[in-house]
Formats: C-alpha cells, sequence, structure tokens
C-alpha cells in the first residue's frame, strides 16, 4: 500500500497524500571524499519521514542537500513534480522549505518575538521606500506578520518569553524559538536536524508533542533526523536508515527495526 | 437571618445580575483576556451573547436542573461563561483545580456525579478520560482550547464554540425552556459548589446559595466601596472561593471588568499591563515579588540602590501618612480629581527636590559664609541642609519626591500603581513584607476568611491596618469566641451544607447557624479587632505542659526570605525541633554570588554556609519567641533543612500549599526520630512524585544542627 502514489489515511486519521519530494540517485563528494553513495527516496505530503543512522553516515548532508545548501554531484532532486536546478539557499526558502540547526542559529541578542519574525522575511512584500517611511503598506503588511507570529507564539506555548533575549533563555526553550522561526515561513516542508539533542525526558516529550502538533494541525511535512531511537519510532511514518553515506533502509519504523543490516549497523557489526 | 426571602432589589441569582448590567453598562467591558499578544475585550453585551449561547447549547445537550457541571481549567473568559451558563440552566458549577492529578480528580468527579464536564484544553480531557472507564456517569466532555483534539474520539467530546454555534442555531425552539429556568431560580436555589482543599482528610463540596455569594459580594463591595471602573487580575485557581466571590460574586455585583491572564508564566508582566486596582493575592505572592525586588536591588548600581535604600528607609514612618490613595467612601468615580492629583503631586514632587537643593544650597552658603562657627555646629547636628520648612511638610514633599524617584518606578515594575485596595489572605503575613508595600502607597490589607463563609468573616477597614490582626467582624457577620478559644460566626454567607456529608454538616455548623473556623484566636482589647494564633488544632501541649502554637513559629521562621516552608514539631515532647525548607530563589541567588556552586535543590540545601545561616535564623527566632512568655516553650532546639521541597504532587501541601503536618510528620518519620535522639545526621531515602505522575527515589544524608535557646528569665526555667 505504501509504495503506491494513492493518498491514504494512517491509522491515527491523518491524510497522506502523494509525492512532495523524490530524490533520484544522488550521490554526494567532496573531493575524494564520498558523502552520500547513489540514495533515493522520496518524501509524501503530510507526513513524517524520518533520517536514522550512526555518526557520520551522511544524514546532514542529505539536510543539506534537501535544503539545497549541498547541490549533489550527481543525480536529481524532484520538487513537486519538476527535477529542481541550482539554487542559492534563499531561493529553496521561497518555495516554502524551511529547516532548524543542529546547533542553534538563533540572533542571540534578539527577542523571541523578533526572532521568529524574520521566519517570515520570505514573505514580506512592501519595499524598503515604504518600510523606511512605515507607509501605509508596510504597516498594513507588519500587522498581518505579527498576527501569523503571535498564532505560532501560541500554539508553541512561549508567550511569556515573548520579548526576552533569546541569548538569555535556556537550551529547550532555544530550540523552540528556532522551531517557531522555521514554522513562521509557512513551510510544505520542514526540515528538523536533531530537534532533541542535548535534552532532558521531559523537553524531549514536550518537543515530540509540538512536532506531532505541527504536523497535525498544519499539514505540514516533516523530515526529520535524530538519534533518539524511541522518538523516531514513535513519531515517524516512515524511516530512512543511512550508513556510509548508502541507505540500508526504508520503510515504516515496525518494518525497519527488524532489518537485519539496520541492527548489523547500530549494533557494530564489521564491515567486509 | 430568615432562611427563606428574596434579596432586596429582586435580583436573586447571578443570571438575573448578568441581566442588570447588561442594561445599565451594555457597552462596558466585563471580560478581557489576552490572547496573540494583544487583550481581547468583551462587552457586558457581548459577554451575555457568549453566555446565552453556551447555556442554550448546553440545553441543545440536554442538561437537567439540579445536576453538577464540573469545569477543569485555568482563568480564561470562557470558563467563567461557562459557569454563569450552567447556572441559567439550572445546573450547579463545580469549578475544580486544574492542577490536581488525576486520581485526585477522579474522588470529585465521582462525589458530585456529574455529567458534564468542561475541560480548558488537551490536558485536562486526558485527566477525564483517565478517570472516565471508573466514573461512567460523565456523558459529555467540552473543550475549550481545540489544540491537539482532532485525533480523538468526539462521540462524547465537544468543542465549546461548537456547542455555542449549535445554541445559536437552536435559539428559537430553546429560548423560551431557557428563559423560564433562569426565572425559576430563586434566592435559596444552589449558586455553586466549592471543593475544601482537603487539609484534613478528603475534600468536602461545600454548597454555597445566591443568597450566600451575593449577599457577601454585596456587602463586601459596599465596604471597600468598589465601583464599575475597578479592574482585576483573575489568576487565582478556579476551584478556590476567593476567586468565584471576586470574579462572579463581586465582578456582577458590582459590574467591573475581569481580566484573565494570556498564560501563568506571564502572570506578572499582564499585572502590569493591566494595572489593577483591586487585587488579592495570599502572601506567598507578595512573599515572590518582594524577594525579586531585592535580588534585582542587589544587581542594580550603586546610585540606584543606595536611591532605594534611602527612600524605603524613609516611607517606613511616612508611608502610611503620605503614600495612600485618598480612601473613597462612596461609590464614586473621580477620574478627574483622581488626574489632576496625580500631576500635582508629580509636578510637587519634581518641583520641591529642585527647589530645596538650589535653596538650601544657596542661603546655607551665605550662612556659612557668615557664621562659620555656628553654621558649623548647626549642620553637624542637622545635616547637610538647611531646614526650611516644619518636619510634616517637609515629610510630605520627601515622599513626593521619593514618589517620583523610587515608590512611582518600582510600583508601576510591579503592575501595582493603580492599586486602591488589596487583599491578602490565607497564611499570615510576614510584618516586613506587609510594611514594604504599605509604606510604598498601597493599601494592602488583610482579611480572614473561609470557604465556608464564602470568604469573608472579618477584614480591615480603611486606616486601621495592621499586620498582626485581621481586621473586625465583616458587615453582617457576627463572631464569637468559645472558651476553648476557637473562633465563631454566623453570617449570611454562612453554607448550606457539605454535600452528601450530613455529619460533617452537623458537626460544623450548629442548629443556630454558628460555624467553626478551627482556628484559636481572640479579640484585642480596645481596638476590637481579631487576632488568630493558629488552628485550633494544632495548638497543643507540650510534655511539661507549655503551650505549643506550631504555626506561630513556623510563620516567624517563614518571614525570612531564605526559608520557604517550616514545620515545627513538638506537641506531646520535651522540647520543639523544626524541618526547613530553604527558598531555591532565594538562597541560589546569594549562593551564586558568594561563589557557592552547587548543582539541585539537594545539594544546595546540604551546604555548611546555608546551614550556618539558616542557624542563625533559627537563633534569631528563638529570641523573639523567647520574649512572649505564654510561648517561650516552643523554641526550636534541633532543626535540619529538609532534602527536597514539600510538593502538593506528594501530598506534603495541600493544593492551597498549607503545610499537612500529620502527614510529613508519618511520611519523614526516620527524621523526626533522628531529632530527638541526639543523632549529628541522619540517611533517608524517599519516594517523589514527578509531574507527569512517574514516582522516583532522592536519597540524602542530612545534618542536624543544634539552635541556640534563650531561657526565659521570670520563670527561671531550665528548657532541657
Amino acid at each position: 500500500m505504501r509504495d503506491t502514489v494513492e493518498p491514504y489515511v494512517t491509522e491515527d486519521g491523518r491524510t497522506i497524500g502523494g509525492v512532495v519530494m523524490e530524490l533520484k540517485n544522488i550521490t554526494l563528494r567532496f573531493g575524494g571524499v564520498v558523502a552520500i553513495k547513489d540514495i533515493s527516496f522520496d518524501i509524501r505530503e503530510g507526513e513524517i519521514r524520518a533520517i536514522i543512522g550512526p555518526n557520520g553516515a551522511g544524514k546532514s548532508s542529505m539536510l543539506n542537500v534537501i535544503s539545497g545548501f549541498y547541490t549533489p554531484t550527481e543525480g536529481e532532486v524532484w520538487f513537486e513534480g519538476k527535477p529542481r536546478p541550482k539554487m542559492r539557499p534563499y531561493q529553496v526558502a521561497q518555495q516554502g522549505i524551511a529547516r532548524t540547526f543542529q546547533n542553534i542559529a538563533l540572533f542571540a541578542g534578539m527577542s523571541t518575538l523578533d526572532n521568529i519574525m524574520t521566519g517570515r522575511i520570505t514573505r514580506m512584500k512592501s519595499g524598503l521606500f515604504s518600510q523606511a517611511l512605515w507607509m501605509g503598506k508596510a504597516e498594513r503588511e507588519e500587522t498581518e506578520h505579527r498576527a501569523a507570529v503571535e498564532k505560532i507564539i501560541d500554539f508553541l506555548e512561549i508567550q511569556h518569553i515573548r520579548k526576552t533575549p533569546v541569548g538569555r533563555l535556556p537550551y529547550g526553550l532555544q530550540k523552540r524559538v528556532e522551531l517557531g522561526r522555521a514554522l513562521a515561513a509557512e513551510p510544505r516542508l520542514l526540515l528538523l536536524d536533531e530537534p532533541m539533542a542535548g535534552m532532558n525526558v521531559e523537553e524531549k516529550e514536550d518537543m515530540s508533542r509540538f512536532i506531532l502538533d505541527v504536523n497535525d494541525e498544519f499539514g505540514t511535512t516533516i523530515v526529520l533526523i535524530e538519534h533518539d531511537m524511541g522518538v523516531v519510532m514513535d513519531l515517524s511514518d516512515r524511516v530512512v536508515v543511512m550508513d556510509y553515506g548508502k541507505k540500508i533502509g526504508d520503510g515504516p519504523p515496525a518494518e525497519v527495526r527488524n532489518n537485519k543490516e539496520v541492527i548489523d549497523a547500530y549494533l557494530g557489526v564489521s564491515h567486509d | 437571618m430568615a432562611p427563606h426571602g428574596t434579596s432586596a432589589d429582586e435580583l436573586c441569582s447571578v443570571p438575573a445580575l448578568l441581566a442588570r448590567n447588561v442594561q445599565l453598562y451594555g457597552d462596558k467591558p466585563a471580560y478581557r483576556e489576552k490572547e496573540f499578544g494583544i487583550w481581547q475585550c468583551w462587552t457586558w453585551a457581548e459577554a451575555n451573547e457568549e453566555i446565552r449561547a453556551i447555556a442554550l447549547g448546553l440545553l441543545a445537550l440536554g442538561i437537567e436542573r439540579g445536576e453538577y457541571v464540573a469545569i477543569i481549567g485555568r482563568n480564561r473568559p470562557a470558563h467563567y461563561w461557562s459557569m454563569v451558563a450552567a447556572q441559567m440552566c439550572g445546573a450547579i458549577p463545580v469549578p475544580l483545580y486544574q492542577d490536581a492529578v488525576a486520581e485526585e480528580m477522579a474522588y470529585v468527579l465521582d462525589h458530585c456525579g456529574a455529567r458534564f464536564v468542561v475541560c480548558g484544553d488537551q490536558e485536562q480531557v486526558d485527566k477525564v478520560i483517565e478517570v472516565q472507564d471508573r466514573i461512567h456517569h460523565i456523558e459529555h466532555v467540552l473543550y475549550n482550547d481545540k489544540r491537539g483534539m482532532r485525533k480523538y474520539d468526539h462521540t462524547q467530546l465537544n468543542w465549546l464554540a461548537d456547542i455555542e454555534a449549535e445554541g445559536r442555531a437552536a435559539r428559537v425552539r430553546l429560548e423560551p425552556e431557557l428563559e423560564a429556568r433562569i426565572a425559576e431560580l430563586t434566592w435559596d436555589s444552589t449558586c455553586v459548589m466549592l471543593y475544601t482543599s482537603g487539609t484534613t482528610g478528603k475534600p468536602k463540596g461545600v454548597v454555597l446559595s445566591n443568597r450566600n455569594i451575593i449577599e457577601t459580594a454585596k456587602a463586601s463591595v459596599a465596604f471597600d466601596h468598589l465601583g464599575q471602573d475597578e479592574e482585576v487580575l483573575a489568576y487565582l485557581p478556579m476551584a478556590w472561593v476567593g476567586d468565584f466571590i471576586f470574579s462572579i460574586g463581586q465582578a456582577m455585583v458590582a459590574g467591573f471588568c475581569v481580566n484573565c491572564p494570556e498564560s501563568p508564566e506571564t502572570m506578572m508582566t499582564d499585572l502590569r499591563e493591566i494595572g489593577p486596582t483591586y487585587f488579592f493575592a495570599p502572601p506567598r505572592i507578595f512573599e515572590t515579588m518582594l524577594t525579586n525586588v531585592m535580588i534585582r536591588m542587589e544587581d542594580a548600581g550603586d546610585l540606584k540602590h543606595a536611591m532605594f535604600k534611602h527612600f524605603m528607609e524613609f516611607a517606613k514612618t511616612t508611608g502610611e501618612t503620605y503614600g495612600m490613595p485618598r480612601y473613597r467612601n462612596k461609590q464614586s468615580k473621580p477620574t478627574l480629581r483622581r488626574r489632576v492629583r496625580w500631576a500635582y503631586r508629580y509636578a510637587m514632587g519634581i518641583g520641591f527636590a529642585v527647589e530645596t537643593i538650589i535653596e538650601n544650597a544657596v542661603r546655607g552658603f551665605f550662612v556659612r559664609l557668615r557664621h562659620p562657627i555656628e553654621a558649623r555646629k548647626y549642620f553637624k547636628a542637622r545635616g547637610p541642609l538647611l531646614n526650611l520648612y516644619p518636619q510634616p511638610l517637609r515629610d510630605y514633599f520627601n515622599y513626593r519626591t521619593g514618589d517620583v524617584l523610587i515608590y512611582g518606578p518600582l510600583k508601576n515594575t510591579l503592575g501595582l500603581s493603580r492599586i486602591r485596595v488589596a487583599y491578602t489572605a490565607g497564611e499570615a503575613i510576614g510584618p516586613e513584607i506587609f510594611d514594604f508595600y504599605r509604606s510604598l502607597g498601597i493599601n494592602l490589607k488583610q482579611l480572614y476568611g473561609q470557604t465556608e463563609a464564602s470568604v469573608f468573616i472579618t477584614q480591615q477597614p480603611d486606616g486601621q491596618v495592621r499586620s498582626d490582626t485581621v481586621g473586625v467582624p465583616s458587615p453582617g457577620v457576627e463572631v464569637r469566641i468559645a472558651e476553648n478559644g476557637e473562633v465563631f460566626y454566623r453570617s449570611p454567607g454562612t453554607f448550606v451544607e457539605y454535600y452528601k456529608n450530613a455529619e460533617s454538616t452537623a458537626s460544623t455548623k450548629d442548629p443556630e447557624g454558628w460555624v467553626a473556623t478551627g482556628d484559636a484566636g481572640f479579640f484585642e482589647e480596645g481596638t476590637g479587632h481579631l487576632r488568630i494564633i493558629d488552628r485550633a488544632k494544632d495548638v497543643g501541649k507540650m510534655a511539661d505542659g507549655r503551650l505549643f502554637a506550631p504555626k506561630y513559629v513556623e510563620n516567624k521562621l517563614k518571614f525570612y526570605p531564605d526559608i520557604l516552608e517550616a514545620v515545627v514539631f513538638g506537641a506531646g515532647r520535651d522540647r520543639c525541633t523544626a524541618f526547613i525548607n530553604i527558598d531555591l530563589t532565594a538562597v541560589g541567588n546569594w549562593a551564586e554570588r558568594n561563589n557557592i556552586a552547587y548543582a539541585s535543590y539537594q545539594e544546595l540545601a546540604g551546604h555548611p554556609r546555608v546551614l550556618d545561616t539558616i542557624q542563625a535564623h533559627v537563633e534569631e527566632v528563638n529570641r523573639s519567641v523567647a520574649a512572649d512568655p505564654m510561648l517561650s516553650g516552643c523554641q526550636i532546639h534541633r532543626f535540619l533543612i529538609l532534602h527536597k521541597e514539600l510538593d502538593a504532587d506528594d501530598g506534603e501541601l495541600t493544593r492551597t500549599r498549607k503545610v499537612r503536618r500529620n502527614i510529613i510528620a508519618e511520611k519523614f518519620d526516620d527524621l523526626v526520630t533522628a531529632l530527638y535522639d541526639g543523632s549529628d545526621s541522619v540517611y533517608t531515602e524517599t519516594e517523589v512524585t514527578y509531574e507527569d505522575g512517574r514516582k522516583g527515589k532522592i536519597r540524602a544524608t542530612l545534618e542536624i544542627r543544634d539552635a541556640e535557646v534563650v531561657t526565659p528569665k521570670p520563670e527561671g526555667q531550665v528548657a532541657a
């Protein structure tokens, strides 16, 4: 059933649509180092797609390929039914792909509100001139964007830190703000690079709930890299497993968990 | 005191008061809530529309007369509306504590037999679903916040907004039924049922009639001359009688606006934005605010710090006289006069500061020139400035200057600039804390009350405020002191009964309507103010027959910012000992300042220097306790700092954060034994419950310290 492109409804009542992005035979080389070796998989509308693998498996490189930061040496990225040409990262963002970073990349001196506001940048239309003069259009636009940002603040339950400079916040909250900024762009595809790294159990539970809620409320397609196997198995609809730049497994969590190669990779069987 | 009858103005129920408010104040704000960063406002007319829509929706779901509707959630307009809507349908609202775990909730839901439950959000719905397989009478669960609720099975679950829409659609069909049910409400129908926090045993459902609530609200509104223009912030638990009286009773009677914070964490910001004129808080909130001010003043620059110290010292003696807002003597609204007064005060403050400095400098210069020797003597005696005005006038102008420089900005930061009347109750408040707020010109008063009395038993009138009394009996309340010192009262607010518990009702309320408070106290000679010593039950005797009043000593200990909670033992023993909980904010800040590294509460609590500090506090308390010959036996001989914070989740405190002495004594039995057997340290293991309900264990070795005690001189008794 999952191999067809027909939309289907999951057990918990979400609709998974057609293919949004397809990665065809991606290979990525840095000089002589091969980071990704001939990997193909697809991402479907409305699903939570996890990429897992041991350290150095090429997960983050894969995410960078999806986000357009790296251009694959070989292979093609198809987005919304068209091959995607080589792009600058901001052009990718304009297409509706947003991401968070493994190491938090927020503007530490700016407030939570302003940080999330920067996520709206691709959607701002008024020109430099009208913004400088604060004329009709710019003001109207600001109000609209502020309303959108406030919805996100409410959604992520960070009202109490609205005006606090981000640099002063604890780690878990900064991660949440970063998620907020990615959400502010109203992405079709949301890339999360280790959203739960370095968190305690309670923070992880909170974050998981937010990820599920984002997927549920906004219908956002989510690609997520995560180390915590429990989290991955609970959250995701389908999992890609990578090891040494190769794809060694792909499918629903239950299936991947029993895949011999995956077990070997995680338990560290010697490679020949 | 006839049990039957009606109110003088024929307004016998909350829905009737609502209808009157729509008539009188239709376009004035009734409810505000901050959402999406903006204060959303509903006028009385709009609120009425919403409430009626919910009521019609409940009727459409088949709500019956006299049934109970449970409401669980934080303070939000929709929850208040649901309560009034339930009353319109002839049902009885039962607000529950939202932070209670599912187990505690199960007891109350089962006991009141609610068929309808209104939940705030997913978290509350989850708890109700968890207990639903045991409690079968729950038929409809309504929720207010839609978030995360899509995947739930909606056969019994409804979004409040959908119910409202359904109600609006069925308006023509159901309106006559609703009108009929509103008209049926009488002075004696039940207004609300509130569960006590259960300091002792299981919570009891206190049934309060319309007469109880409305008459009490009317009397207390008149007592403080509350007008339609008051602003209040509703942030205390909805299940607590105080919130019901303030946010529904008094708000409906006086017609003022109830403001709901955005989330519990933003309460302080919201407080500042709203600037309430009428405010209620337990002592703990005032304590926390003061601790925060002190911590931030420590970090402030030298100039600010010096100014703060100087003016706060000055205000201690003058604040009461020159700082208070003008007390109202009628329910007037002197807006213009108030503005003119403020402008005048500020102008005077600044003007006088400048004038004094210049004039004194100029005159002083010439005086020093002309009479150098006399001048030196004069200035040495009276300070560097010439004092050209009489003392009261100087104090007045100095206070105004302080108001501009310190008091005003400080009150603004705390969100207390506009306070006309503020109350504190529930526990004793530290005299230093109380005086701090009073000297800032905040009309903070004390009241004494309980759920069974619809709050008010005694309260302090404007101008007769002291930290050690709880005031004179509220209008309409009779108070009597029994032989053993226990306080009894009889009032229009006296509750009808405990729900399904005739036995407790009979033992609390006698046939004449006198209710035992369970507190021991006495009326002060001359002033007629009531003073509360302790829980009558807790006041005991020590082994040698001396009086033992643990709360009295605990309160003295808790007045130190470093100490969060204290539990004193000693009933039936030869000497007193204590458990101490340190305040992590205050002590943590002190630790940082002194380069003491710590990783957890437990580690900080065990630090020798922390123990030294606490020991100093205990010894100081001992000296103060010894001054009172009646209570000198309550001096603390030995104490320890607990390795965990006392918590309501572990059953050590009630939900209103009162100490459950017996449970603590039982749970930490090993520690109590160690306090009395003379050992220097004790190893212990304790089970704790985490916020999500899981359990864990913490282990610690605690050091026990001996504190110096004072031997009272006259009796010459040797304190063991």
